[in-house]
């Protein structure tokens, strides 16, 4: 119980102070608008097409959406000893990771949602596998979280963090068959893409979209959640390692 | 007498610099127990290490024949570094507070990864808020107080739990008078109420007033760690000269214990020396024997013996450093 409160005020401290701050909330709303929309323009309401390019839409507002902050949640405040208070605390470190990783977890789901609301209006969602969907976005999150945060504290600066996550962000939305499909790639990057958990998330929901996929489902899940206990683990070594000194 | 610390022989080195070389120590129940060093001297890395924010290296191969303990309120650091971290309030030497939240939002923050619940936390913000005289402030951004408000709200949220032992290190360090001692009230009146309080300084003068017991730590070691009276007591009733002049010729040293065998000279600088009062040694003759040496004399005063002649005794070392705090005054 004493560790549910503490998770729990912590998730809401970063909520209310990072997550809900005027400029992360509209730029948490614009960005998966502007992509969304600027898409949907191009493919001119045709409705196979929005279905389509769902699935990239989707997992680039996950994407950006859960790694937009870690900068600021774990990297600045490591960097002004806020991050070092949390550590004396006698929350566990895992759980205290989790807490601080969960904020941004939510705040990747909270953007998925815009694309998806979007495409209701513009075309026929009915014949999506939300379950399916529901499983892969929230894997999605959590793995590219994951991701973001074994970023976060590999770094020492708040700038290296943000361009680390681009550098990974930006080949990820070509690497990850989120527009086109893997098998258009160049044959030499397809290792590269079987490393990035975003390509598993995008496969699964492909398949809940638009009823195609690369590998069977299991196959998706089991990757995704291998990426996300690895990326954890990671995490958690990293920290230890080379925070408490 | 209980004992809540007990260090043997701590190590630690961050890549080739050794920060804390083999110390050992305990602290008492119920005391102040003031660490008293220079910038570097190994202050933090002491208290990181006494709180789980960092490891103990192993004992030198050099050295097998000692090995290192280290048992903070009962528990063994070694084994569980982090089991202890309930027990104790940390105050750094720099803020780690929220600067986006308000005091008050900050103390119910920090109460809450204690695991205590909401009514509790809201109710012990308030009392420590008053405890530390900040209740008028209590809605502002912790981002708008001074460094004076910043150090004493840092004090209440490392109280947020009722820690039995308290550690705060260079607490004064950056304050102006009046804030400063409003923080060493503030350890008095925690130290009254029973809290043991682990406290590293650099003012001299601070350690003096504050604390029972004392260690001096240079270089990462430790000199004598003794009560305050105690280490006084050699040179309880000295006087000394101290004498501020040009620089000092080569071989000074040499030539003044020549003329004067059994009259002990310190050094303190390079334009400052002191000499210990005695019948044999008359100021104009001082000033004479000075002159003839090339020595310009800017000044002599008698003072009286202070911790500061037994830290630069114990640890051999030149005080200008805490000399130049020192100059900045205390209240
Ligand atoms: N994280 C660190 N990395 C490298 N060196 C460090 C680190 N922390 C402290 N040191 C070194 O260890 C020595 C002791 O530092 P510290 O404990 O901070 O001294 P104090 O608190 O007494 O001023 C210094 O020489 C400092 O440079
Ligand atoms: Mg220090």
């Amino acid at each position: 119980m004493k560790r549910w409160i503490a998770f729990w005020n912590i998730l809401m401290k970063d909520v209310r102070t990072y997550y809900l701050k005027p400029p992360n909330v509209s730029w948490g709303l614009l960005f998966p608008l502007a992509w969304t929309g600027m898409f949907f323009l191009r493919s001119q309401a045709n409705a196979r097409d929005i279905l389509s390019i769902l699935t990239g839409l989707v997992c680039v507002s996950v994407l950006f959406g859960t790694t937009s902050l870690l900068a600021v949640t774990i990297t600045f405040e490591k960097k002004n000893r806020t991050f070092e208070r949390l550590l004396l605390s006698p929350l566990p470190l895992n759980w205290l990771v989790l807490a601080k990783t969960s904020g941004g977890i939510l705040f990747g789901l909270a953007n998925a949602l815009v694309p998806v609301l979007l495409a209701c209006f513009l075309t026929d969602l009915s014949k999506v596998g939300w379950g399916q969907f529901g499983v892969a976005v929230f894997l999605l999150a959590v793995s590219s979280t994951f991701l973001g945060l074994l970023i976060a504290v590999s770094v020492s600066e708040v700038f290296e963090a943000q361009a680390f996550s681009n550098f990974f962000r930006f080949p990820m939305i070509f690497l990850c068959g989120l527009f086109f499909p893997i098998s258009r790639l160049p044959f030499f990057l397809w290792p590269l893409s079987f490393i990035l958990p975003p390509t598993y998330g995008a496969d699964l929901l492909h398949g809940a979209i638009e009823g195609i996929q690369l590998f069977p489902g299991w196959l998706d899940l089991t990757a995704l959640v291998g990426f996300c206990l690895l990326l954890f683990f990671l995490s958690l070594w990293n920290i230890r390692r080379r925070w408490i000194l | 007498m209980d004992r809540v610390i007990v260090v043997r022989n701590l190590w630690k080195h961050y890549g080739e610099t050794a920060a804390v070389k083999g110390i050992s120590f305990t602290v008492h129940a119920g005391e102040i127990f003031g660490f008293l060093g220079p910038n570097g001297a190994g202050k933090t890395t002491t208290i990181n290490l006494l709180t789980g924010l960092a490891r103990p290296d192993p004992v030198p191969a050099e050295r097998p024949e000692e090995s290192t303990e280290l048992f903070v309120c009962g528990i063994n650091l070694l084994k569980h570094p982090r089991a202890v971290q309930h027990l104790l309030g940390v105050v750094p030497d720099e803020n780690n507070l929220y600067p986006e939240l308000s005091g008050y939002e900050n103390l119910c923050f920090w109460a809450s990864l204690y695991g205590i619940r909401k009514k509790e936390r809201q109710e012990r913000a308030r009392e420590l808020l008053n405890t530390v005289n900040l209740t008028e402030v209590a809605r502002e951004k912790f981002a708008n107080y001074s460094r004076g408000l910043k150090r004493r709200l840092a004090i209440a949220a490392a109280l947020v739990h009722r820690p039995g032992l308290l550690f705060l290190d260079e607490p004064t360090t950056g304050l102006d008078v009046a804030a400063a001692r409003s923080v060493r009230r503030l350890i008095t009146q925690l130290h009254q109420a029973g809290t043991t309080i682990f406290l590293t300084t650099h003012y001299l003068e601070e350690a003096e007033r504050l604390c029972q017991r004392l260690a001096f730590i240079v270089s990462g070691r430790l000199g004598r760690i003794d009560t305050v009276s105690h280490l006084l007591e050699p040179v309880q009733g000295k006087q000394f000269l101290e004498v501020l002049c040009g620089p000092l010729p080569p071989h000074f040293q040499e030539v003044f214990s020549r003329v004067y065998p059994e009259v002990s000279l310190l050094v303190a600088g390079p334009g400052r020396f002191q000499v210990e009062v005695s019948p044999r040694l008359k100021v104009p003759a001082l000033v004479q024997f000075l002159e003839t040496e090339g020595v310009e004399v800017l000044e002599v005063k008698r003072k009286q013996a202070s911790l500061e002649d037994v830290f630069v005794e114990i640890t051999g070392i030149e005080a200008a450093a805490i000399k130049q705090e020192k100059a900045k005054g205390l209240p």
